[in-house]
């Protein structure tokens, strides 16, 4: 008794003291005030945080900034490139100082963002005709609670690429390379011809690439992330067959075993290398998979295959450019997203991903530029499998890629993984 | 006698293997980084190149179009204006207060030592925010002023430590003979204490040079361009993209590796000497 | 650590001060000291402050205005957490792991370049070299030395024989972490020789000297003349090197980022993606002010069963 009152009373003194200390040194223990961000007065410095990648590159970036800013000639814009893996991580330590008025977000991360505070809400600068005139399937990439966080840079989807000459050496067609049966039909041909030791490669590695890869499968054998309750059911048949096939895959060496180490540029650099047969991989993997400085091969792009469930769902890779809620220069960065995403910009660089504009999908000569991808995108976009919007999506992504390893590693029973992913991961959901 | 010869022998093998230790990875990694691609991932593995390709070491250092060529020496700037800054401020501020600790009499003067190299034990993930917001409210953020002032943090413990063991090893009469001269302390210090402490310095620069060199959590976090972004994290981004040129990332981490071994090799006949002074009296 | 020791020992060096001389000096030292403890303490106080502040509150954005006080909730949290057990136990893993193959065979580099042998200025040269290359760097070439497609590992093991086909070194977690260790313990262990070395080369001669008269054996002169001495450098470099392992975070980050299946998560990468990944700050603190505990823990044990076994060979 004596000891708890003890305690407690010293628990409210270090309370007291601590208080007492932030009121002096500022107004919150983070030292940040609410309501940092200001409109700015449109010009100025607009600092831009974006992601090396496959996509839209640094030189693509430096070259619409450059006419951006001969249009805004009071604008500046200084762009600032980060690995995919190390973006999430910059933009939150960043968020306090306002460093980064512009920042490019992943799909996943709206809802963890805008309930933390982290970037700006934008639905009264978003044009309400945008919301006729955007795919419907990208518009809500940015959207937290009906609100919208940020503006699409257009759809993104993981596709199915094969490498042609393989296919053809065994005899195979893309008909064969319609459903996943058919997928290791043809890899163990290819496999057994010796044209490859291992004819598929995935992006397993403890990242979100695993997850993407998932996603995909999960939706081809008809699951689901979440119930309508929002809580997570991945331990149903369907999640726990898509994961029995990923290892059965795994052990009949049909799959790459250095896939649990794999990110997306790996399976890109594996198949342009003439290493494996088969992977899954973002729609701006093609052009890479093209460019005969990179790539030896003559890879062809499919839809993801249809699984069980008859349905060959994409997942929404989309990305969004927000804007920091701490930036003081938000009119001026606004000004440069409107043109990053505008319907110009975006076909002009249609090599380095797809509009978010409806129109441009009917435009002839703009589809001739890519026929391929163009060919596929209406199908995968159609029907996307969606990772759960939830504040803590990190956290659940973590449960989930360490189970899904455990598994593929031969450490679970693929039942038994996902049963502990979903018990920690709502746990994780309820606190 | 002859088993002594025994021994001998022994004793050069066991020296012969720990050199081959030593060299083989990085042999191995300079092959892969003038190797053709083709080489590399050949099977059975080759273990000398068909052809000396150096075409990954001609886009990182001279490439003027490549943007990986263009950070890349921009990053290389950067880490050796953050590793001499600091190595220059660690050496001054750590030679003054190694004076103190080793030839002046002070209250709590065993303490204070002990403070500074206690906070060695401080997880720098502890400090990562709030340094953060500092930085920033300072205008400090991705500069290479920021970073020398955290860099330096880290490392005065070390140079003050190394240096307090050397300067007490060094007899006092010396420098007592030059005051009964008419010298003062600090010309002293400059004039008796630091030319007899060479080994000490050395050893104390090449300490403070590696670490500086080294540091990477706060150059990934308080660092975003090519303004600021030191070697380490410009390596690190480099081998996340070129997962499969490993070719590329092994050229880039040599080069990268040229400074501090230089220094190493020019340095390493003081380490010993210098670091002996703390280690006998333990 | 060694360096309390070594000044105190100097103390008698000086001559003895008048009063007022003590008071001089006492100003002069303050003057002296003060640009070090600006350069370290100027950085460092206030964070530390600030961490152990946010480490009593719920803190779950860095841009939180909102912050409830919870006590030591997130200090109990943690410690009830199964994952931070689990990254502490592969932390003090590769604590114990590391350390101890690192002070073996840096006894043997020491002893080695010690030793009356040829070409030993060119043995101390290579040898520098592994501790000279960043760690950054040291961990993209052993991620492409353990490389399951061009490995320089499958590529030997493969032409000896001893494998049948291309192995994934790194898929399996307990492996990895092995993995982990032996490039750690590769760029470190001549760090750890060379402090070993100094201690060597300091031990007088006429000690081997005498245990030669008395006719002892190789092991014996070890362990009575060699050991004993070499106690302190020994204690120095346990508490170093336990203190960097404990903290190890930039060849996590960099070769396996923790994975697979968190096989490789140490306690600072758990802390770092606590914090910054889970945005759970006021945990994350709680986190790294309990490695700093852990860290004292284990140099104050250290010392101590030194001291006494110091005391028992002797």
């Amino acid at each position: 008794m004596n000891t708890n009152r003890a305690v407690r009373r010293s628990t409210a003194a270090v309370a007291a003291v601590a208080s007492l200390v932030l009121t002096v040194t500022g107004c919150s223990v983070t030292g940040v005030t609410a309501g940092e961000g200001s409109a700015g007065d449109g010009t100025g410095t607009v600092n831009a945080l974006f992601m090396k990648q496959a996509g839209y590159t640094e030189e693509d970036y430096a070259a619409i900034i450059e006419d951006f800013e001969a249009e805004h000639p009071d604008i500046t814009v200084e762009p600032t490139f980060v690995s995919y893996e190390a973006l999430h991580d910059k933009i939150v330590t960043s968020a306090p100082s306002g460093s980064y008025d512009v920042v490019l977000i992943d799909v996943i991360w709206p809802a963890e963002f805008a309930s933390k505070g982290i970037i700006a809400d934008l639905t009264d600068r978003f044009p309400a005709e945008w919301e006729d005139e955007m795919l419907p399937g990208v518009l809500p990439t940015a959207e937290y609670q009906d609100r919208y966080y940020g503006v699409p840079n257009g759809p993104a989807t993981k596709f199915f690429y094969f490498n042609r000459d393989m296919v053809a050496a065994v005899g195979a067609s893309e008909a064969d390379l319609e459903t996943w049966d058919g997928v290791l039909d043809v890899a163990r041909r290819i496999k057994a011809d010796g044209l490859s030791e291992y004819p598929i490669a995935w992006s397993w590695a403890q990242a979100e690439a695993l997850i993407c890869d998932y996603a995909q499968l999960l939706g081809a054998f008809g699951g689901e992330f979440t119930d309508d309750d929002g809580k997570l059911i991945i331990n149903d048949e369907a999640g726990v067959a898509a994961l029995e096939w990923m290892m059965a895959t795994l052990e009949e060496g049909l799959s790459n075993p250095a896939s649990t180490t794999f990110l997306e540029d790996d399976v890109s650099k594996a198949m342009a290398q003439g290493q494996t047969a088969f992977g899954l991989n973002w729609d701006s993997t093609l052009r890479d998979l093209q460019d005969p400085t990179i790539s030896s091969i003559s890879a062809g792009v499919l839809p993801t295959p249809v699984g069980p469930s008859g349905e060959r769902p994409g997942v929404n890779g989309a990305m969004a450019y927000s804007i920091g809620a701490n930036s003081k220069n938000q009119d001026a960065a606004w000004e440069f997203i409107s043109y990053l995403t505008s319907r110009e910009v975006q076909e002009q660089y249609i090599g380095a991903g797809l509009p978010n504009w409806t129109d441009s999908y009917s435009d002839e000569e703009l589809v001739a530029t890519n026929p391929e991808i163009f060919a596929v995108a209406e199908d995968a976009y159609d029907a996307s499998i969606v990772r759960p919007a939830v504040p803590n999506y990190s956290s659940v992504s973590q449960i989930i890629q360490v189970e899904l390893q455990r598994a593929l590693l031969g450490e679970k029973s693929a039942q038994q993984a996902l049963d502990d992913a979903v018990a920690a991961a709502n746990e994780s959901l309820e606190g | 006698m002859k088993r002594k010869t025994v021994a001998t022998v022994a004793t050069h093998a066991a020296a012969v293997v720990v050199a081959i230790a030593c060299l083989a990875p990085l042999a191995w990694t300079l092959l892969a980084s003038v190797s053709p691609q083709s080489d590399i991932v050949a099977r059975p593995a080759r273990w000398w190149p068909s052809e000396f390709f150096l075409d990954r070491y001609a886009a990182i250092l001279l490439d003027a179009d490549s943007s990986v060529g263009a950070s890349f020496r921009a990053a290389f700037m950067n880490s050796i204006v953050v590793g001499t800054s600091t190595v220059v401020i660690s050496m001054v501020v750590g030679i003054l207060g190694a004076y103190a600790f080793s030839r002046l009499r002070f209250p709590f003067r065993r303490t204070t030592l002990m403070i500074f190299l206690a906070t060695y034990m401080l997880p720098q993930v502890a400090l990562l925010i709030p340094l953060y917001l500092i930085l920033s409210s300072l205008g400090l953020l991705d500069t290479t002023l920021g970073l020398i002032l955290v860099d330096c943090a880290l490392v005065v413990p070390f140079t003050l430590w190394i240096l307090s063991n050397y300067f007490a090893t060094i007899p006092a009469d010396l420098e007592e003979a030059a005051r009964i001269d008419g010298t003062t302390r600090l010309g002293a210090l400059f004039r008796v204490i630091l030319p007899s402490a060479r080994p000490g310095i050395f050893a104390a620069m090449m300490f403070a040079f590696l670490l500086a060199w080294d540091e990477f959590m706060y150059a990934l976090i308080f660092t975003s361009t090519d303004n600021a972004k030191t070697l380490p994290v410009a390596i690190a981004e480099f081998a996340g993209r070129y997962t499969t040129d490993f070719g590329l990332v092994a050229a880039g981490g040599l080069i990268a590796s040229i400074p501090p071994v230089v220094i190493a090799l020019v340095f390493q006949r003081h380490v010993v000497s210098g670091l002996a002074a703390g280690a006998v009296k333990g | 650590m060694a360096v309390a020791t070594a000044t105190k020992s100097t103390g008698n060096r000086i001559a003895r001060p008048r009063r007022n001389g003590l008071e001089r000096q006492g100003r002069l030292a303050f003057w002296l000291l003060l640009p070090a403890f600006l350069a370290v303490f100027g950085v460092i106080v206030y964070p530390m402050f600030r961490t152990l502040l946010i480490s009593l509150f719920e803190v779950k954005s860095a841009v939180a205005t909102v912050t409830p006080f919870v006590g030591l909730d997130n200090y109990i949290q943690a410690l009830s957490s199964s994952g931070f057990w689990s990254a502490m136990g592969r932390t003090l893993y590769f604590t114990l792991m590391s350390t101890s193959i690192e002070l073996v065979v840096g006894l043997v580099i020491a002893w080695l370049l010690n030793a009356r042998i040829r070409g030993r200025w060119l043995l101390r040269a290579i040898v520098v070299l592994p501790w000279a290359l960043p760690t950054i760097v040291n961990a993209a070439m052993w991620k492409g030395i353990y490389n399951a497609q061009y490995g320089a590992l499958n590529g030997l093991l493969s032409q000896v024989g001893l494998i049948d086909q291309y192995q994934t070194w790194l898929s399996d977690p307990f492996t990895a972490l092995n993995f982990l260790i032996v490039a750690d313990a590769w760029k470190t262990t001549p760090l750890v020789a060379f402090f070993l070395l100094a201690g060597l080369t300091a031990i007088p001669h006429e000690l081997y000297e005498a245990a030669r008269v008395d006719r002892a054996g190789w092991f014996r002169t070890f362990r009575s003349v060699t050991l004993p001495l070499l106690a302190p450098s020994i204690a120095l470099v346990l508490v170093l090197r336990t203190v960097e392992a404990v903290k190890v975070f930039d060849i996590v980050y960099a070769m396996t980022r923790g994975g697979p299946a968190n096989g490789t998560q140490t306690i600072s990468y758990y802390t770092y993606v606590t914090a910054f990944s889970e945005q759970n700050y006021g945990l994350g603190s709680a986190i790294s002010y309990l490695i700093v505990i852990v860290i004292i823990a284990l140099s104050a044990l250290y010392l101590r069963l030194l001291r006494r076994s110091e005391m028992s060979l002797l």
